[in-house]
């Protein structure tokens, strides 16, 4: 590598590395207890669990309730609201989660727990996972600043990848005489932490780069899921322009037989409710998944109108939205189990290593810059000088 | 391919390769996917963590 491209490999590095980590540290620090936030949920009691049926019917192949009693065991509850959305996990078929507001929009909505076998109230889980892990969680994805935080995290990510490439260009010149993994014991401890940074930094690539170009999607989520509604979900619901609302709902259990009919093989995954953004004022969104480990990741959306529970209409995803369902489990690292989990978790830690060792790396050589001011003029001669410090590449 | 190449870029190539595998495989299936999947993001975790605790080179 040219002196000249050496240098200008150098700054990118520097610059993109010291704008973001100190949001990747955060970023790093709060995203391994997200790993962990169903055993930590578990843990602290704000994780829902099916009741366990009494012993007649536990043997048999328990039979899903009517979906307009798991509705009508909400409404028991809180009389006065209405439902904006129910949800059922792939890895729980026997709860169902309602979310119910004073009008589809709410914003104070609660969430209950229903049991998708008896219909009856289970429980009524804190939002978000209780108040620690959704301080944690806000810190990660938005820093309690909405969209807004949440794209600028974003751009974060996009300097993280720039960090990334440009540590690969200059892993070549820092490594030409040494071997892979060599760390340089016993001489200063700036050379052993840049020889710990290069061997971290370049065994953890991939899973960093994936990890990060996947967040930077996920960040993207509210905007793609805009750009969507005012596009296809409204030509979806064009030819009901006009019309006014149904008065009366019709029943869903009738709704969601008949999106499993042009669906077969598929579950239900959430229902949207008419007036909020996943369906129409005169529709339910119902989305389905497919059974598959991949395809259990997608969404196809089914749209019932609301007032004779007929089938109005139904769309494959488009590609970006593809994109981003696939890229959530690519950065939270929950779809191999247990080992993929702690892996995920080791591999955060490296990550966090890697950050802390080259602001430890600036902060060193900043000092002994400062130190030997006639250094720059030295640079001029020999470009490559500026690098060149105490065994680097030559 | 020149050996220097090889030397330089060998292990990170193939490092490289086993956590793509890895991160791919665990969203095709589950099972024996998951395990090839582990068996990708495990290897650079353990080649960092064998060079990092290594017992230290005699120096020249």
């Amino acid at each position: 590598m040219s002196p000249v491209s050496l240098r200008r490999w150098s700054w990118i590095h520097k610059w993109s590395s010291l704008v973001c980590t100190v949001f990747m540290l955060l970023l790093c620090l709060t995203g391994l207890p997200l790993i962990y936030h169903h055993e930590i949920g578990q843990l602290l009691g704000n994780e829902v669990e099916a009741p366990a049926l009494p012993a007649a019917q536990a043997d048999a192949v328990p039979v899903p309730a009517d979906l307009d009693r798991v509705i009508a065991a909400g409404k028991a509850r809180y009389p006065d609201k209405v439902m904006m959305y129910m949800s059922q996990e792939a890895d729980e078929p026997a709860l169902w989660f309602l979310t119910m507001g004073a009008h589809p929009n709410d914003e104070k909505f609660v969430s209950i727990a229903v049991d998708a076998r008896t219909a009856q109230y289970v429980a009524e889980p804190p939002i978000e996972g209780g108040a620690v892990m959704a301080f944690l969680f806000h810190l990660h994805v938005d820093l309690f600043a909405g969209v807004p935080g949440k794209l600028f995290l974003g751009f974060m990510g996009l300097l993280l990848i720039v960090a990334v490439v440009s540590g690969v260009v200059l892993y070549a010149p820092f490594m030409r005489k040494l071997e892979f993994g060599d760390i340089r014991h016993g001489r200063t401890a700036r050379l052993k932490w840049l020889d710990l940074h290069n061997l971290l930094g370049i065994v953890t690539l991939v899973w960093t780069l994936v990890v990060g170009a996947t967040g930077v999607v996920n960040t993207l989520a509210d905007v793609l899921l805009q750009y969507w509604q005012s596009t296809e979900i409204a030509a979806m619901v064009k030819p009901y322009e006009g019309q006014p609302a149904p008065k009366t709902l019709a029943s869903m259990e009738q709704s969601v037989q008949h999106a499993r009919a042009v669906q077969p093989g598929m579950a239900v995954a959430f229902i949207a409710f008419p007036g909020t953004p996943f369906a129409s004022p005169h529709h339910y969104g119902i989305y389905m998944r497919g059974d598959q480990a991949l395809t259990a990741r997608l969404y196809k959306p089914v749209l019932v109108d609301a007032g004779t529970a007929q089938v109005t209409d139904q769309r494959t995803l488009p590609w970006y939205l593809t994109a981003l369902l696939l890229s959530q489990p690519l950065h939270f690292g929950d779809y191999g189990g247990a080992g993929m989990q702690f892996l995920w978790a080791l591999l955060d830690l490296a990550t966090i290593v890697v950050l802390g060792s080259g602001l430890y790396l600036w902060f060193k050589r900043g000092r002994a810059a400062a130190a030997k001011p006639k250094a720059g003029a030295a640079t001029k001669a020999a470009p490559q000088a500026a690098l060149a410090r105490e065994g680097e590449p030559r | 391919m020149s050996a220097g190449f090889r030397s330089l870029w060998g292990m990170p190539i193939l490092l490289g390769v086993l956590t793509a595998v890895g991160l791919v495989s665990g969203l095709l299936g589950d099972g024996w996917w998951d395990v090839v999947a582990v068996i990708g993001l495990a290897a650079p975790v353990a080649v960092g963590t064998w060079h990092m605790f290594k017992p230290a080179k005699h120096r020249r």
